[in-house]
């Protein structure tokens, strides 16, 4: 394995818009919002920005493609600016453009932002039907919580786990992230609820009722990296840098092949492998202090933290039950509210978990401040059980 | 010696209980009070004359390699496409291209029987033939064909060899006799008073037809067993086989009780009826009227005894759920303008060259087979999908329309459009190898679970409405 890039580079800036639905705001005053917060953090000029990375999913039904949108909203001075798209984990994708981009001397700063502006379809849920000429023909006739959905059958059968007893599982993973959500004023949904109005909601895609499902938000997040001797010289100090960036994507075999049981994400195990290599972590249940996980659904998030070798696998639903990742629990998960509450603007929602983590370390956080986190890991997942792309990240502060 | 080799049949899951329509529709037709018993089979929301034929045409085949398929004549009033051929949609699902005659045959209720007739003159020179009839009717609400008609189909494999029912002979009259008709300008049926169709049309159109071909056959009446008629009017067929000599008991039931009318099939579904209880030396008239009238003479052999076991009309029939949600049915017919929601409005456009490019895997569900490790694929891909494998180039054609599979993940999606929500899908793995997330169809919620066993159905997926009804059929997933 190559080196890797840990402590390469520093997070000098962030920024991140409110989540929610912003009726008032299209992506461009989204992007500016993230961007103003996070350039200000940096203290540096927009124009020492040399290069920059532009993540959306959806461009579609907003922006459009290419660099060329973030380029005209920022007034940036000419320089490139890559769009990015790998489904809900383009965020992550922004930042790794940007992280390789000083890691590598190509540039000292460099801007990563995502965006999503998904409230002007004039229906709840994903905008669908974006598949290529072949998909239409053949693809199942599904939604995003319809295929996350069989994740909860498919780990039931495999584990041998009671229909009651997963519902609990995945309905305390919600249960806690509003409880958290409650505490963030950035947050799309900042209301605590119950666990009687969770278990009873109305089915979006069984088992998965309305509390499994993470809200369709708009909003914008940012990032302006460069050196830990850069950063040093403008008289930062307590430094967050990178400590791992890791990407698996599917190649068919979970789809295709009858290897995969369809209980687990394949792609999440090898990529968090990998990362934990890369950041030097040999025992992450108890070196890792806090993470932000891709809880489109509560089963997402369930599962996940088995295939980030956290909880042991089959048995993740006992250690939600147990609290283990509550705010007070071993690991807190989603101390933000996660995509459940803080919200999911796709492109941006790769970089909001950096941003809380990056809050978190510098103890920052407010209300919801962890005490004394040194290691803070993100996954952002995009696409489908069955074929999609799985990013890690994990930073910390510079001397963890 | 020609003659029908395999039989099959095809009748759609739901049956809709003519009491509810009635209950829905007496306000205002009350005379309709006395058709109100029994049931009528309804196509489910992704079933139309294809679909339907496809699966008859597969009970038919029953498992046999259908390559060696020459003519294939495909039956119906409710083709789904005017121009665009039905047969051809058929044959490709059945994998059969290449030497294939296929036609499509419409226009009158006997369709059926005129597509048998040139079928068995096809047959006659040895080649492989088979004749499927499908069809699909809408009807007017609270009119009585509503209630009188069923969707259905039936297939024969005709040939030499291996007959179960040897032609005696044919004979057909073709005249202009308007009892009803069906504009292009129309999606109904408009019919004349049951009297005069009655008196001047089955009465002095079918006793001198059914004469002049026991003539020329060589028959009595008395010598037939099995006396096959369609008709709406249920004293008519005992009517034109007493006029012809025909014992009474050998009139066959018209299926009304447990499936209605299926149109231009009727008379092909009939006789699989008959044909599955059928003894040797059984001599079977069939009657196919409309614009004249088709007769057809078959005397049934030993060979029937070696007909391998077939779900055939029974089994199908058998195979039912009932319907007494009457609004659903004028649903599932597009005659009800329900708010379908943004999400039904995504556009539908086929790209017809993928389409063509990959006919065999959307319409055939042909997948890979890779000579190196064996696995087998669905899609067929140019590199083999096994993580310890991945060969390029290696694989073969694998048909998988006719493998059982089970569900491995499924949901019941309340999201997404569906024409019947939730909507059930799921990964389905085949046991040697394959597996994709398919579309479930004609299921209930306590049979979609984790290794429940299901069959491939050939399905519409999508209507592009947009552009005047472009049919997307792909293959969904049925309980087995």
């Amino acid at each position: 394995m190559a080196k890797g890039i840990k402590d390469k580079v520093a997070i000098l800036g962030m920024g991140c818009s409110k989540f929610g639905e912003r009726w008032d705001s299209g992506a461009e005053e989204l992007m500016v919002e993230a961007f103003k917060e996070c350039v200000a953090d940096a203290g540096i000029d927009m124009k020492q920005i040399q290069a920059a990375w532009f993540s959306t999913a959806i461009d579609e039904v907003h922006v459009g493609k290419s660099g060329v949108p973030l380029s005209v909203t920022l007034r940036l001075p000419n320089i490139p600016v890559t769009h990015v798209e790998n489904f809900c984990a383009s965020g992550t994708e922004a930042f790794r453009g940007a992280c390789y981009a000083v890691a590598s001397g190509a540039a000292d700063f460099a801007l990563a932002l995502g965006v999503e502006k998904l409230k002007d379809t004039g229906y709840g849920g994903l905008p669908g039907g974006r598949g290529g000429p072949l998909q239409a023909l053949w693809n199942a006739n599904g939604t995003a919580p319809g295929n996350f959905a069989q994740l909860a059958s498919a780990y039931m059968a495999t584990h041998n786990v009671k229909y009651d007893d997963l519902k609990r599982a995945i309905a305390h993973v919600s249960w806690k992230s509003h409880q958290n959500g409650a505490k963030n004023a950035k947050a799309h949904l900042q209301k605590a609820v119950d666990m009687d109005t969770i278990l009873n909601a109305p089915m979006i895609a069984a088992p998965l009722g309305l509390f499994d499902c993470c809200g369709v938000s708009d909003g914008a997040a940012a990032a302006i990296v460069t050196t830990p001797e850069i950063a040093k010289s403008l008289g930062k100090h307590d430094l967050i840098s990178v400590k791992a960036l890791q990407l698996a994507v599917s190649n068919g075999s979970e789809s295709g092949h009858n290897s995969w049981d369809g209980s687990y994400l394949h792609t999440t195990r090898i990529a968090s492998k990998r990362a934990y290599e890369e950041a030097g972590i040999k025992n992450p249940r108890d070196e890792v202090s806090m993470f932000e996980v891709h809880d489109c659904f509560s089963v997402t998030e369930l599962v996940t933290m088995e295939d980030l070798h956290i909880s042991e696998t089959g048995k993740g639903w006992k250690d939600v039950l147990d609290g283990f990742y509550d705010a007070d629990g071993k690991i807190p998960c989603q101390i933000d509210g996660g995509l459940k509450c803080f919200g999911h603007p796709i492109g941006a929602s790769g970089l909001r978990m950096l941003y809380e983590m990056y809050l978190q370390l510098q103890g920052k956080a407010g209300p919801r401040q962890l005490k004394d986190p040194r290691i803070g890991m993100t996954h952002n997942l995009g696409g489908l059980p069955r074929e999609n792309v799985s990013s890690v990240s994990i930073i910390g502060r510079l001397d963890a | 010696m020609v003659g029908i080799t395999a039989f099959g049949a095809y009748v759609p899951r739901l049956r809709l209980n003519r009491q509810a329509v009635y209950e829905a529709n007496k306000w205002f037709a009350p005379g309709l009070r006395g058709q109100a018993k029994g049931e009528r089979s309804m196509a489910n929301w992704d079933e139309d004359s294809i679909t339907m034929a496809v699966e008859a045409a597969r009970d038919c085949l029953n498992g046999t390699d259908p390559k060696s398929l020459k003519n294939l004549y495909f039956a119906s009033t409710t083709h789904p496409f005017k121009d665009r051929q039905n047969a051809a949609v058929i044959g490709t699902a059945l994998t059969v291209e290449q030497g294939l005659m296929a036609a499509d045959i419409g226009g009158s209720q006997k369709a059926g029987t005129s597509a048998l007739i040139a079928g068995l003159n096809a047959a006659g020179s040895g080649a492989a033939t088979m004749v499927a009839a499908a069809d699909k009717r809408l009807a007017r609400v609270a009119s009585a064909t509503e209630l009188q008609y069923g969707d259905g189909a039936a297939a024969l494999m005709l040939g030499t060899d291996n007959v179960i029912a040897k032609l005696l002979g044919t004979r057909s009259v073709s005249m202009d006799f308007v009892d009803h008709f069906r504009g292009d300008e129309s999606d109904f049926d408009y019919g004349w008073e049951e009297r005069w169709i009655r008196d001047e049309g089955y009465a002095k159109i079918v006793p001198p037809a059914i004469k002049d071909a026991l003539q020329a056959f060589g028959l009595k009446g008395a010598d037939i067993t099995h006396f096959i008629m369609p008709s709406l009017m249920g004293a008519v067929p005992k009517q034109m086989a007493k006029m012809s000599g025909i014992a009474e008991t050998a009139v066959r039931d018209l299926l009304n009780a447990t499936l209605g009318d299926t149109g231009s099939a009727h008379a092909l579904v009939m006789l699989v009826d008959a044909l599955e209880t059928a003894k040797p030396g059984d001599k079977i008239l069939v009657v196919g009227f409309g614009q004249g009238v088709d007769i057809i003479a078959l005397e049934v052999t030993a060979e029937i005894g070696k007909l391998s076991k077939r779900l055939g009309l029974s089994g199908w029939l058998a195979r039912r759920k009932e319907e007494k949600n009457y609004l659903k049915f004028l649903a599932f017919n597009e005659m009800l303008p329900l708010d379908k929601g943004m999400r039904a409005e995504f556009d539908k456009k086929t790209a017809l060259s993928v389409l063509w490019r990959k006919r065999d895997m959307i319409y055939g569900l042909v997948g890979g087979k890779c000579r190196v490790c064996g696995t087998i694929q669905f899609p067929r891909a140019q590199i083999c999908v096994n993580p310890n494998c991945h060969a390029m180039d290696s694989q073969d054609d694998y048909p998988m329309a006719g493998l059982e599979a089970s569900i491995m993940s499924f949901t019941a999606d309340s999201l997404t459009y569906s024409p019947e929500p939730p909507a059930y899908y799921g990964m389905i793995t085949f046991p040697e190898g394959g597996r994709f997330t398919a579309d479930f169809t004609d299921c209930d919620k306590e049979q979609v679970k984790v290794g429940t066993k299901m069959r491939m159905t050939f399905r519409i997926r999508d209507n592009d409405t947009m552009r005047g009804g472009f049919k997307r059929y792909f293959w969904k997933a049925a309980p087995a």
